[in-house]
């Protein structure tokens, strides 16, 4: 029955046991996400330093697809630069929503455990919540 | 009639394949007789209703004003003028929550029960405030329970309408609102009652409960989409302003002076759904050949056979009544660590179709310290082999997440 759908192992783990799922002190950046249709709420937390991102967390409630690729994320773009997490959101994005290259899928590391969703148009909300909140906070603070 | 899980699924062609449709509550699958009904309208009897003075649209006319008695014999009604179609329960509400607007003061209230689905509480949300007057909620006990106590306390003499379903679309349970209706006409209340998940199930008697309004969606009740009723007193109506303006609800306009038609044209602006009322009229005439009896002995034991399946398996929490007469064939639920949108997705993977989120009641939700819930709901077109199917999947749901 497992085979059948997309709860695999890297997402049911990461869902039960989340790294990131904790407040932080004093983040540089706080944002809420909001998905209505699955009442996905969450708070993404940032601390960056000189345009690295050092620390993040993520915070609040929702299904596991939300959940768990909130967490990946956090685990592939802590210690990167903003610029190379924004890539990653792109890519991520286009998996999701349209097709990528096998390479593409490579730099995406676990959060390619979340690619077959582009198959559940009604779970896709739920899968990039974390990464468009974080998109959100790069393009607020290029604002300023 | 007498039915066997063959032959129902013969009389519903969609449930011919491998699915397992567990979401009636959210819309019922349709007969063929409904599909027939619907076609034979548009092939042999089309042409606009009331207008016309040839053959055809007379027929047309007939047609209609048929499948209106139809449902007034269905649920009761004095007379078939009380009864006026629109496109759903949701705009039967609003209706109904639109003219009694009118004559709101800021001085009144509108009570409401905080179990309701959005469309009886948000028509009436607008009503008071457009008119200044107060809305105010009647809560209902965690397993869904309204006492008449409770409502006679919560009642003051400035309640204007007290608006309730007869079944919550979580619950599933019967609420007596025949007792209602008396203790709010005892108070000089009057009462509105969303019956869309109660007609499919229960014979409804608006008489009997007497009620002052009275909502339910065709599509529910095994008709198609688009038509909805909302049955009125006669002498409310009467005296009550229209809802929306235009075609064939007048008698009489010039630029100065209108003079609306008589019930129930003067509800029905525009030109009406007559083949989903032909439709309607096939879904009513179907339920009536099975009868309620047959259709409750199945429910009950399709209801039966999954509370006691789900009973078994832990980690699995119903929402409302302990006992299947309690439900209706409606079961909300929970599983412990397991969001309700990772549940249906898991079912539907295995083409179980269940629902979940809030079932747009989410006042309820709030009420209930519960964010979302799933919901299996069933009808009796369901068998045996779909609540088995229901309880395999639901076995496997946590360890399909990683837990135990």
């Amino acid at each position: 029955m497992n085979n059948k759908t997309f709860y695999n192992e890297i997402l049911t783990e990461h869902n039960r046991f989340p790294a990131h799922k904790h407040p932080i002190e004093n983040p540089d950046f706080s944002m809420v996400g909001v998905n209505p249709s699955c009442g996905d709420d969450i708070v993404l937390n940032l601390k960056v330093k000189d345009g690295i991102i050092t620390d993040g967390s993520y915070e609040g409630s929702g299904c596991a697809v939300s959940q768990a690729s909130a967490d990946i994320m956090l685990d592939l773009v802590i210690g990167r630069s903003i610029d190379e997490a924004k890539h990653l959101a792109d890519i991520f994005m286009r998996m999701i929503k349209d097709s990528i290259t096998d390479e593409e899928l490579e730099e995406l590391e676990e959060a390619a455990a979340l690619q077959d969703i582009s198959h559940m148009p009604s779970r896709v909300k739920c899968a990039v919540l974390g990464w468009r909140t974080m998109n959100e906070i790069f393009d607020d603070s290029e604002e300023e | 009639m007498t039915l066997n899980d063959k032959k129902v699924k013969e009389l519903f062609p969609i449930l011919s394949g491998n699915i397992v449709y567990l979401d009636s509550a959210a819309t019922a699958q349709k007969p063929k007789c409904v599909l027939d009904a619907i076609t034979d309208f548009y092939l042999h009897k089309n042409a606009n209703p009331m207008r016309g003075l040839y053959d055809l649209s007379i027929t047309a006319t007939d047609d209609y004003e048929l499948s209106r008695k139809a449902c007034a014999r269905f649920i009761g009604a004095a007379d078939a003028c009380e009864i006026i179609f629109t496109r759903n329960a949701t705009e039967s509400l609003n209706l109904a929550a639109d003219c009694i607007g009118a004559t709101l003061t800021p001085d009144d209230e509108i009570l409401v029960a905080t179990s309701e689905h959005h469309s009886n509480f948000l028509p009436w949300k607008k009503a008071c405030e457009r008119s200044g007057a107060s809305i105010r909620f009647l809560d209902c006990m965690p397993d869904g329970i309204m006492t008449p106590e409770m409502l006679k306390a919560a009642l003051t003499p400035k309640t204007k309408l007290f608006s309730v379903a007869q079944i919550s679309n979580v619950f599933g349970r019967i609420n007596p609102v025949e007792e209602y209706a008396k203790i709010c006409h005892e108070n000089g209340t009057l009462i509105c009652i969303d019956a869309s998940q109660s007609v499919p199930h229960i014979a409804v008697d608006v008489r009997k409960i007497d009620a002052d309004f009275l909502a339910f969606s065709g599509h529910k009740l095994y008709g198609p989409m688009g038509i909805g009723v909302l049955y009125g007193k006669k002498k409310l109506l009467k005296k009550l302003p229209p809802f929306l303006r235009g075609g064939e609800m007048i008698d009489y306009v010039s630029k100065e002076r209108i003079i609306f038609a008589d019930l129930p044209h003067k509800y029905e602006a525009g030109t009406v759904s007559a083949a989903d009322a032909a439709g309607l009229r096939a879904a009513i005439e179907f339920v009536e050949g099975i009868g309620f009896d047959e259709i409750e002995k199945r429910e009950l034991h399709l209801t039966e056979l999954a509370m006691e399946g789900m009973k078994k398996i832990p980690h699995v929490r119903l929402l409302g009544g302990y006992t299947p007469g309690e439900h209706n064939g409606i079961l909300t639920f929970t599983i412990d660590d397991v969001h309700p949108h990772d549940i249906a997705a898991m079912f539907a993977a295995e083409n179980v179709c269940i629902r979940a989120g809030h079932h747009c009641a989410q006042p309820l939700h709030l009420l209930l310290g519960i964010p979302s819930t799933v919901r299996a709901s069933i009808a009796f077109y369901n068998t045996d082999e779909d609540i088995e199917k229901f309880l395999s999947v639901l076995a496997t749901i946590r360890s399909q997440m990683g837990y135990e």
